[in-house]
């Protein structure tokens, strides 16, 4: 995929690397580009004054004032309506939805004009539209504040989707989509908001809707994305006990999907698991066993297995840990896997 | 057919059914003006210093024995409000959405429906639900996590707590819609529904789609507006340019601001809409000024954002206060009864703390009941699946 490469020379901040929490690079990511481009600008609830419920906007109205950190009415579906009208205009807006679960009154806005005004227009509209989203759950949080909706908008045609796993990613990642021209569904893990990694600024980064391979390994392959990937990786450490030599990939972009890595891997281990906390029916894991299975259908040597969120409302806090995927139950089925 | 008088003024308690029919658009501009544009914008029976006033519009009649059961409704509620806080900050709690300020403003309008009526919270209205019967400690089970609230809505005729803002609005709207279809409207005896929303969520389509639906319908529905000045970190100014019982004028439907500090003027202003919407003059939006005197929830800091002097100023019109000041200063009350309400709120509050912190921990499978009224094979065998993956773990160790 021939992504433009990221225009680094307005970094700011000291090349020597340094050590920043999830919160931080999203942070420092908002503040790079507000600084490279006038035009781009923050909205959402809370965002101002209070630098968002997590503080990812912490500081930017202050430095960059209020009309481009817009504490906005309550209205997700007026955040994305009007961001819409201000990218038309020509702005880049950068919304904010403050909890996974609040952003199905914005989900008209979304899939009706912010997916398919570019298709309609012929490309004479185009909407640089990045809508932030803290997703997935093991933060103990009431209703609607722990989901993952990620596949309701991977279906929808228009809309590119990512999720960051990381704080390094998570920097890199924002600044990428917040530059490219189409409207980008940014999952972020909030269970892995505040996890810390070393950022160091002259690494480039790879293009934004690729995936990586973040362990190397022979007995099976994981594939997930997001919250996710810190599990997985922990239980190809502990695999690594009974034997286990687990290759790990981190999607990163659901959609597009870039598969090729995943492909070339399932060629080698002959076995897949696929790891989210979405419930599994009609999802992205769906998807991703669908074309393993067609790609790779001669190299398999056991079904492509899933472990994800059950297909049940999120439940209360006290049973999300039975709820979500764990290390326990990823192993459990590579085991599964490896027994076919 | 009921004069603009009648539809503007209070119903007097105990007086005969009035007419069912739609007001004119006369009436309803007469109903606007007699708050708006007509009176005092602020309707209040009962000061900060506790003195009782009069008002064109609002009177309530109301016995001593009456007006102990409010302040000790408050008081109740407060310190149930109050434990639970102490709970979430012990850990007992994963979060608590504290009421605090807002007592005169829940009791008000919660003394103010019927069995019969119906009411659909957000999800702040612990007062609220302590008025239709439900003890604080089946509130507190959602807020630790073991499940997504536990009284009966159907039983209670007090809906689940709704979070993602202003989505209640419209189910209210359909639930009056059904209790006009029904016949329940049309006179003393009707039905009404009421829905609790905040500042923050008029900013949502949904409730002004829920205006729409209430008015053109004529729903037996009365908006209660608690504008509690905060919406987490935005003030009021940044969902509205206009005062926000002005917003129903658009819609053709009266609003009222009421002061949401004073029970006696919410309670009366509560009593008349649904009154109103008893006798199918509804929808009526009801705003209720007050204050939210803690932080939006305990993950929040409201010192990062407003002034402590805001919370002084407001602490002096305090609810609970006043109605104290009145009670002593009438010989209402004497100092046995504070102090029985008092050890009545304690002993709430112990047996809210005992009950909290004894909760059973639910069974993992319970997340697979209840997903449909049928259930589904494929979500049975994924539930047989789990189930049979726990087992495998010998001695529970998972």
């Amino acid at each position: 995929m021939a992504a433009p490469t990221m225009d680094r020379s307005t970094d700011k901040q000291s090349a020597a690397p340094q050590t920043i929490t999830m919160i931080k690079g999203l942070n420092q990511a908002l503040r790079t580009e507000m600084e490279r481009d006038p035009k781009v600008i923050v909205m959402g609830e809370d965002v101002g004054k209070l630098g968002g419920v997590f503080r990812v906007t912490d500081g930017l109205q202050k430095d960059f004032g209020e009309q481009r950190v817009l504490d906005t009415p309550l209205s997700e579906s007026g955040i994305i309506g009007t961001a819409i009208g201000l990218a038309i205009r020509g702005y880049r807006p950068i919304c904010e939805i403050q909890f996974d679960g609040f952003i199905f009154p914005g989900f008209d806005q979304i899939v009706s004009q912010l997916a398919k005004l570019h298709y309609r227009t012929q490309g004479r509209i185009k909407l640089p539209i990045v809508v932030r989203v803290p997703f997935g759950g093991g933060i103990g949080a009431v209703e609607h504040h722990s989901e993952s909706p990620e596949s309701y908008f991977a279906h929808t045609a228009g809309l590119k989707v990512v999720a960051c796993s990381n704080p390094v990613d998570a920097y890199w990642m924002l600044r990428q989509a917040i530059e490219c021209d189409d409207p980008v569904l940014f999952f972020e893990p909030k269970r892995r908001y505040h996890e810390k990694a070393e950022l160091d600024l002259s690494v480039a980064p790879q293009p934004l809707f690729t995936s990586r391979v973040l362990r190397k390994g022979s007995t099976a392959t994981i594939a997930t994305y997001g919250p996710m990937v810190r599990t997985s990786m922990d239980a190809a450490t502990a695999g690594t006990e009974d034997g286990l030599d687990l290759e790990v990939i981190d999607l990163r972009s659901l959609s597009p999907l870039d598969l090729g890595p995943v492909y070339e891997s399932v060629r080698r281990t002959g076995r897949l698991i696929v790891v989210s906390e979405a419930p599994s029916e009609a999802s992205i894991t769906g998807e991703i066993a669908a074309k393993v299975q067609q790609e790779c259908f001669y190299s398999l040597e056991a079904p492509v297995l899933r472990v994800t969120g059950f297909d049940t409302p999120y439940p209360p806090a006290k049973l999300e840990e039975n709820f979500l995927p764990d290390l326990d139950r990823v192993l459990a089925a590579v085991d599964r896997s490896l027994a076919w | 057919m009921s004069s603009p008088e009648r539809w503007t003024q209070p119903q007097p308690s105990g007086a005969p059914a009035a007419t069912a029919a739609r007001p004119t658009a006369e009436q309803v501009i007469a109903g606007l003006r007699a708050t708006s544009e007509g009176g005092p914008e602020l309707v209040q029976l009962l000061t900060p210093e506790g003195e009782r006033v009069d008002h064109p519009d609002f009177h309530i009649d109301i016995t001593p024995e009456e007006l102990r059961g409010l302040y000790r409704d408050m008081v109740l509620v407060r310190r149930a409000d109050r434990e639970a806080n102490a709970l979430q900050r012990q850990g007992q709690l994963g979060l608590w959405v504290p009421l605090l300020g807002q007592e005169a403003a829940q009791i008000g309008a919660g003394r103010a429906l019927r069995p019969t009526d119906m009411a659909f919270p957000s999800y702040r209205e612990h007062g609220v639900a302590w008025c239709r019967g439900i003890h604080p400690k089946d509130i507190v089970g959602m807020f630790r996590g073991v499940d997504h609230g536990a009284w009966d809505p159907v039983e209670t005729r007090f809906h689940p707590y709704t979070i993602v803002i202003g989505n209640q609005c419209l189910n209210a709207a359909g639930y009056a819609m059904g209790q006009r279809f029904d016949g329940k409207v049309g006179d003393d005896n009707g039905e009404a529904t009421m829905v609790f929303f905040g500042d923050g969520a008029t900013s949502q389509g949904d409730v002004h789609e829920a205006f729409v639906w209430a008015s053109v319908y004529d729903a037996p529905l009365v908006f209660f507006c608690q504008n509690n000045q905060w919406a987490i970190s935005e003030p009021t100014e940044r969902q509205s340019r206009l005062p926000l019982y002005q917003r129903a004028r658009g819609y053709g439907f009266p609003g009222i601001r009421v002061d949401g500090n004073d029970v006696l003027a919410t309670l009366a202003v509560a009593r008349w809409a649904m009154d109103e919407c008893r006798h199918g003059n509804g929808p009526v939006l009801i705003e209720a000024f007050t204050y939210r005197m803690d932080s939006h929830t305990t993950s929040d800091d409201a010192s990062r954002y407003r002034l402590s002097t805001e919370l002084e100023e407001w602490k002096l019109k305090d609810p609970i206060e006043r109605v104290k000041v009145h009670l002593s200063r009438n010989g209402f009350a004497d100092h046995d009864f504070f102090d029985a309400v008092q050890a009545e709120a304690d002993e709430l509050a112990a047996v809210l703390r005992e009950h909290c912190v004894n909760l059973p921990e639910p069974p993992p499978g319970r997340m697979f009941d209840n997903v449909y009224a049928e259930s589904s094979a494929t979500l049975e065998a994924q539930r047989d699946e789990y189930e049979n993956y726990l087992a495998g773990f010998a001695g529970g160790e998972h």
